[in-house]
């Protein structure tokens, strides 16, 4: 088959960062009409890569064609105006605006220079319907979900004309049915000749939805391969460079030695965010929390860690009756919280790698005792290889890292505090393969070092792998508490959260 | 998320953060030499140093002040709109009670006037700090409050009348000299000094940084970050108050009415030239003081240069925009992009012009 000429071709692209070579004689070409998906771990230069497509970044070397032109986008609005659009990880949209006014925005209708706001909410209801949604358009965004969010930033980039759509870890926090609503609304843009950039950690939608896919490793091209002609096994080696061996070591883990309850809650519960629940956490006890987007599993965390106020029931840390009203408060009980939402409830993004790993260290100690300089070297020294975060430099700001490494440094101002129960809230999301196993093989290094850990994920392989009991929640509710031993499977674990009760 | 060309070498001056407000305010001084004879001459007479920069720094000292405790408070991504009412509200006090004092000369009685208006203005900082931190009232309207409560405040303390004092300690913390240097010169340096220590040796600083940056974030990792902001507020309050007996000490009166009058706006000003962002999350101390000289030669250099009374506050006000703009990267970044695509691939761009 003779496949039609590329719309975009990207030829031996470099980038560099102070320090850093993010890009190095990169290749890149995308066919009209497929889904090609670029692959690589974090900090491999696929953030980088988009960024110098869409004009967020110039290039420092190579050169880009847009349909056999050359193509420079001096900035997001000259690559969009070209046929270029992009919806990015965290939705670029403003909440308190309403659908139709999202789509449109900067681009209303007008007639006479006033807007016409008819005119706009019966296109955009338009628009939304071709891909199979039908929403109040004139209600906010923020009544939404995020995915449907998600499909308003889509709806609202392809209108622009475009020939290229780079969604950019779009699943990311998308549930299996909305996943299945992203994809049926890329497989009717596919057929209408737009060629998608797609890019995502989850290795099976990958395979479910891509034709092509490229592959970056630090910043260079591993190589361009049909998704039919390679297989997952060889796709992760090729991403990180190495077997996948890590991922399967392990598995078998013993359960935990019996020892004393480190956290028992009872009857713990917040209105309108999670029922009562009875949980108890053992030293050395990696327990799992499962169940859908949305079903209270970071609101039970955080109520554990004092970030929301129980309104009923009681709490008690090793042995002692806790009434956590602040985070200060549970940190205190060597209780440490690592959420979710890196952006807005982790990082300090002016800060710098160093200052953000002590950070709750120096919290703890309060302002008046300084950290000596000396001390905090060496501690980040320490975390940064031990985690290694990468580029290894405790000086540079936190905002300049990567989602995995930002994700690591995080880790490791949790670590550092030594905790007796450290909260896990998806601490794998969105970051690659390759840091994923470092950081599941860590949650099973430090429960065998007597470290409790509440491990929450999406991925039910990932739960069943590390825990020694799963924690199943449904509806804001917690609905059942297994025991990970031989007869727990991902699918006794999908049934129980389909049903809601333990088989 | 900034990135900006890179270079290096000798250009790595020109990224220093205080190059601009230092390139800045040597051209207002140099421009000062071109209209007054021996501008840059300081000499000593009678054990005490006299010059026009020497002038420059005292009379700019309540407004370095001022602007060291907006500093603190704007990295915490709040603002301090009470600081002028502080002012007058200390001197106020202060004064009233001097002059209720037998002997206004008595250097216990002045200490002890200087001591409960500071201690007022540590109330008042306090109350302000409460409002924000633990009430949850928007800085900018928790502050409010007190800038036009306070001027009320501070008429009442002084009966609506201009308090005269008569007394030689008094005058000496805004008027008098020490060690060959004006008082107020080395209360700035004290209060420097300890502002540096608080925030550099001791953590302060990287935990009014967190907060500014991410109030959630640091919430979640432990830091009280109602504490620091009450702290903040506070001590800004306090470099009002300290201010407020400097301004009035220097005229021996207070004025409720005018005392400190605008003297938030160009606390918050010097800030800002300084390179803190009002969005918080990062801070200098130097550039701040940097700032406050920038705005007092300014003011100085309208006298010298002999600009007409009635277009003072409109060349003021250009100087300040220019200053800005100087030292906003953004606007640089802008400006230095204009200039350059030419370099870059007209071709290319024309082409996906077109074809847009």
């Amino acid at each position: 088959m003779a496949p039609p000429g590329p719309i975009l071709r990207m030829r031996g692209i470099g980038k560099r960062f102070p320090g850093v070579k993010a890009l190095d004689g990169v290749d890149f070409r995308l066919l009209p009409g497929e889904v090609h998906a670029l692959m690589g771990e974090n900090g491999a230069g696929k953030s980088t890569l988009i960024k110098v497509l869409t004009g967020v970044y110039d290039i420092d070397d190579g050169e880009m064609e847009l349909e056999g032109r050359p193509a420079a986008f001096s900035s997001p609005l000259a690559a969009q105006q070209a046929g270029i659009s992009t919806v990015y990880q965290e939705v670029n949209l403003c909440p308190n605006l309403s659908v139709a006014e999202n789509i449109f925005i900067g681009r209303e209708p007008r007639r006479l220079g006033h807007i016409r706001w008819k005119r706009m909410r019966h296109r955009a209801g338009e628009l939304l319907h071709r891909l199979d949604l039908d929403l109040d358009v004139s209600a906010a965004l923020s009544t939404y979900s995020l995915a449907v969010q998600q499909m308003v930033a889509i709806a609202r980039a392809v209108d622009v004309e475009a020939k290229v759509l780079v969604l950019d870890e779009p699943t990311s926090s998308l549930d299996a049915g909305e996943v299945a609503q992203l994809f049926r609304v890329m497989r009717r843009l596919k057929e209408q000749g737009i060629a998608i950039l797609f890019v995502s950690h989850f290795l099976d939608q990958v395979y479910e939805i891509a034709d092509r896919m490229t592959i970056l490793r630090n910043g260079r091209l591993v190589g361009e391969y049909l998704t039919s002609e390679l297989s997952q096994v060889e796709l992760v080696g090729k991403m990180i460079g190495r077997e996948l061996a890590d991922l399967e070591r392990l598995e078998g883990r013993p359960l935990a030695r019996e020892t004393g309850p480190l956290v028992e809650a009872r009857d713990l519960g917040r209105a309108g965010a999670i029922e009562p629940f009875t949980l108890t956490i053992h030293e050395g006890e990696v327990v799992g929390l499962a169940g859908l987007l949305g079903s209270g599993r970071t609101e039970l965390a955080r109520l554990l860690f004092g970030a929301d106020h129980a309104g009923t029931g009681s709490l008690r840390i090793a042995g002692e009756a806790a009434n956590l009203r602040t985070p200060r408060a549970a940190i205190h009980r060597n209780l440490a919280f690592c959420s979710e939402n890196r952006r807005e409830e982790g990082l300090v993004p002016d800060l710098t790698v160093r200052e953000n790993i002590v950070l709750a260290l120096q919290a703890a100690r309060g302002w008046t005792r300084p950290l000596p300089r000396r001390r905090q070297d060496e501690l980040v020294a320490k975390y940064i290889s031990a985690l290694n975060i990468r580029p290894a430099d405790p000086e540079q700001l936190v905002q300049n890292l990567s989602g995995g490494n930002q994700q690591k440094v995080l880790l490791a101002r949790w670590l550092i505090l030594e905790p007796r129960l450290l909260i896990l809230d998806e601490p794998t999301r969105g970051i690659d393969v390759g840091a994923k196993a470092e950081i599941q093989r860590l949650v099973a290094e430090l429960s065998d070092g007597g470290m409790a850990v509440l491990f929450i994920s999406a991925e039910l392989e990932e739960v069943l792998r590390l825990s020694h009991k799963v924690g199943v929640l449904r509806d804001r509710r917690l609905v059942a508490e297994v025991d990970n031993d031989e007869g727990l499977t991902s699918e006794v674990l999908t049934e129980t959260i389909a049903s809601g009760a333990a088989s | 998320m900034t990135v900006s060309p890179t270079s290096s070498g000798p250009l790595t001056l020109l990224r220093h953060r205080l190059f601009w407000p230092v390139v800045i305010l040597v051209a207002l001084l140099l421009l000062n030499v071109v209209f007054t004879d021996h501008f840059f001459s300081i000499e000593v007479k009678e054990g005490h140093l006299y010059g026009s920069l020497i002038d420059i720094v005292r009379f700019g000292a309540p407004l370095i002040l001022v602007a060291l405790g907006m500093t603190l408070v704007i990295a915490t991504s709040g603002i301090d709109l009470s600081v002028g009412s502080v002012v007058a509200i200390s001197g106020a006090l202060a004064c009233l009670q001097i002059s209720d004092l037998g002997d206004q000369d008595s250097v216990g009685g002045v200490l002890g006037a200087a001591g409960v208006a500071l201690l007022l203005s540590l109330v008042l900082g306090a109350w302000n700090g409460v409002l924000v931190a633990a009430v949850g009232i928007q800085p900018i309207i928790a502050t409010l409050i007190l800038m036009v409560a306070g001027r009320g405040l501070a008429q009442l303390i002084t009966g609506g009348q201009i308090i005269t004092v008569n007394s030689s300690p008094y005058k000496l913390i805004g008027g008098g000299y020490w060690l060959t240097l004006p008082f107020g010169i080395i209360i700035v340096l004290v209060v420097l000094a300890l502002t540096a220590f608080l925030t550099r040796r001791l953590a302060l600083g990287l935990l009014i940084r967190s907060v500014g940056g991410n109030a959630e974030a640091s919430r979640l990792a432990g830091i009280g970050a109602r504490g620091v902001v009450i702290t903040v507020y506070t001590f800004c309050a306090l470099c009002a108050g300290i201010a407020g007996l400097m301004i009035s000490s220097n005229v021996s009166s207070a004025d409720g009415n005018n005392a400190g009058l605008w003297i938030e706006l160009d606390a918050i000003l010097a800030v800002v030239i300084g390179g803190t962002p009002l969005s918080g999350g990062r801070f200098s101390l130097g550039g701040t003081v940097l700032g406050a000289l920038i705005i007092q030669t300014l003011t100085t250099t309208i006298y010298s240069i002999g600009v007409p009374p009635e277009t003072t506050l409109l060349f003021k006000a250009l100087v300040v925009t220019v200053v800005c703009l100087l030292q906003s990267p953004a606007f640089r970044a802008k400006v230095v992009r204009r200039r350059r695509p030419a370099g870059v691939s007209p071709v290319a761009e024309e082409k996906v012009r077109v074809h847009a």
